[in-house]
């Protein structure tokens, strides 16, 4: 009994941990994967979903049409930075990393103007329930069931579909699928949205569970940074792996020693793994195969 | 006689803008209002302006491991925390007296350089470059701050140095100059003025002597094509890992000095927005080249302090924009785009007088 209530206890942890590192990752890796373009402004996207999603369900919205909602604006402004800055530095990776940079001061600070330094919660759903002497949020459970929905999702959209076929060709050699006539830059504009869609989705769905504030990007961004770091460029055969080992450093390392020291330990990870694995999980596994 | 002539011609060479009769006697000009500067200012104003010294350290440190190792680094704040806290826990713990500040000074650096030893290993060594280099250098400067911020309580000390978590360390002594009599406290005016100023000259040549060397020439070719260089026989790890420590050493320059300058230091000095400063100064500045860098940290600094006066809130909005605009027009940066122009327009009017 006292066993089984530890093993429980340890698996929510883990599938917390993995959940907010594959959401708040999954974006990032589509456009870091897709097109090579590092997105600091993808806490921004977040916290635009999040914040989407709140004044959503304060005009009387479900949460699920919230979330909704929030997911769709983030990808139409991630249409729109397409558009205006990103397009124009596709050769030029580095200053993506700069100008997004720049986006994420404006994003953050414009927010803060607008809207206030903070902006009313949305109340966590569902309740909880009882394990032992503890008791657990229902919602976080779901949590991890979007995250396994959206790893699925993804593979299903970029293998059976049209858009996902094109896509893939588009980034292996993209002067070869202009030539068969693929409209490259509306697939790039497409997998940008697609990833800022994303993150604004991670947004939504963690908008119950914590204060809305303009900084609010800066808690996701990290862990889906090194989360992209560990996993390489392939969303499937990188983040959600990568996503699965950090779980288990950050869940074992928080319940050990405090959440910082959660942190601390994906950051050694990371750099341990990095010097192993340079091109990730992904790169390992690839490599591997041929 | 040819000492000193040679000595100019280390100074110059092709990877840094300004040579010759016309650039130095101009670099002498501005020398020498820097020096009168004090003279015609009060106390205050001096103190504000060596603020601005300080942060050109920093900028310094980006502009030689991103504008000519190719490697953008965000850590640099890193190593200015670090600094900054080692001096702190140094100064608070053996005090003022015998010149010591000094040497925490010399101590604090060297605590950042090494650190950079240690992370630039792992990331070189583990050949991490491009957008890795940049998350890994992120990630590792917001940990830091995140681990400074949650130092609060009471067992957080080092000897008799509580960090005091997000409120940061404070009443550290200023840098002090042992002298016979009376030492010389080095308070943020006139005095603390002379002394970075005297740096700042002394950093500017030698970093001039240094990408004009060799070494320097190798740096900018492992930015260029780093297989090439490889296949020259060059380490180009090793070359990186010596670049980033540098650069590590002037961020945390700046850092020490920003402690003694304010005698407090707090962790969001390592946070997003403090790391997105340097950048911005660099870029629109013209990163891949000193000068420019100088003259553009300090302009951008100025306006964005007399933004914060006059429209307070909007002015990181505004430093947002200009960095997009700068990466996305003049991607070299705006001062060295004026530089250059400049030195093209005296160049066509000195053959026309010929």
């Amino acid at each position: 009994m006292d066993i089984a209530t530890h093993v429980f206890s340890a698996l929510y942890q883990f599938g917390d941990a993995f959940a907010f590192l594959v959401l708040s990752a999954c974006g990032l890796a589509v456009i870091f994967g897709m097109m090579g373009v590092i997105n600091l402004a993808h806490g921004e996207f977040i916290m635009c979903g999040a914040y989407v999603t709140a004044a959503t369900v304060h005009a009387g919205l479900p949460l699920p049409l919230g979330i909704l909602a929030g997911t769709v604006v983030s990808a139409l402004v991630g249409v729109l930075v397409e558009l205006a800055v990103i397009r124009h530095l596709y050769d030029r990776p580095l200053d993506t990393i700069v100008a997004t940079w720049g986006l994420s001061l404006i994003a953050t600070q414009g927010t803060l103007i607008m809207v206030g330094s903070t902006m009313a919660g949305v109340g966590t759903p569902f309740g909880s329930f009882q394990v032992g002497d503890y008791s657990y949020s229902i919602y976080r459970i779901v949590l991890f069931c979007a995250a396994l929905g959206v790893l699925a999702a993804l593979y299903a959209l970029f293998n059976w579909t049209r858009f996902g076929v094109l896509a893939r060709a588009t980034i292996q050699v993209p002067h070869m699928a202009a030539a068969l006539g693929v409209d490259t830059r509306l697939i790039y504009s497409l997998t940008f949205a697609c990833g800022a869609g994303l993150a604004g989705l991670a947004g939504g769905l963690y908008a119950p569970t914590m204060t809305l504030v303009p900084t609010m990007g800066a808690t996701f961004i990290m862990e889906a940074f090194v989360t992209v770091v560990i996993g390489g460029a392939d969303v499937f055969l990188g983040t959600a792996p990568a996503g699965g080992l950090l779980a288990i450093v950050k869940s074992g390392m928080t319940s050990w020693q405090g959440q910082l020291f959660g942190q601390i330990g994906l950051l050694v990870a990371v750099i341990i793994v990095v010097r192993v694995l340079p091109k990730g999980i992904s790169g390992f596994v690839l490599r591997e195969r041929t | 006689m040819t000492g000193f002539v040679s000595f100019f011609r280390r100074l110059e060479g092709p990877q840094t803008v300004g040579r010759g009769p016309a650039f130095w006697s101009l670099f002498a000009i501005v020398l020498a209002i820097g020096l009168a500067y004090p003279l015609f200012s009060d106390g205050y104003t001096v103190g504000n302006t060596v603020y601005f010294f300080v942060w050109v350290f920093i900028a310094l440190s980006l502009c030689l491991i991103w504008g000519y190792g190719g490697s953008l680094s965000f850590g640099q704040t890193a190593f200015f925390g670090i600094a900054g806290y080692g001096y702190g826990v140094l100064t608070l713990n053996f005090g003022a007296a015998y010149g010591f500040t000094l040497i925490a000074f010399v101590a604090a650096v060297a605590i950042a350089a090494l650190f950079a030893v240690l992370l630039g290993y792992f990331m070189f060594f583990g050949r991490i470059a491009g957008v890795f280099l940049g998350i890994v250098t992120l990630a590792v400067t917001l940990m830091l701050e995140r681990f400074m911020a949650q130092t609060a309580g009471p067992e957080w000390h080092i000897g008799s140095a509580r960090l005091n978590g997000f409120n940061g360390m404070s009443a550290m002594p200023p840098l002090t100059i042992p002298w016979p009599g009376e030492p010389i406290v080095l308070f943020a005016d006139v005095g603390l003025y002379y002394f970075v100023l005297g740096l700042l000259v002394f950093v500017y040549l030698a970093l001039r002597i240094l990408m004009n060397s060799s070494f320097g020439n190798v740096i900018v070719a492992i930015r260029e094509n780093p297989e090439r260089a490889e296949m020259l026989g060059y380490d180009v790890r090793k070359y990186q890992l010596i670049t980033f420590v540098i650069g590590a050493a002037l961020a945390g320059i700046s850092g020490v000095l920003y402690t003694a300058w304010g005698q407090y230091i707090t962790p969001s000095s390592m946070g997003m927005t403090a790391a997105a400063l340097p950048l911005i100064w660099v870029a629109v500045g013209g990163r891949s080249d000193l000068t420019s860098t100088v003259v553009g940290t300090l302009v951008v600094l100025a306006a964005f302090q007399a933004l914060t006066i006059y429209g307070s809130q909007y002015a990181l909005v505004f430093m947002g924009v200009l960095l997009v605009l700068t990466v996305l027009i003049a991607p070299n940066g705006l001062v060295l785009g004026a530089m250059n122009w400049l030195g093209r327009l005296a160049a066509r009017l000195t053959r026309r007088a010929s």
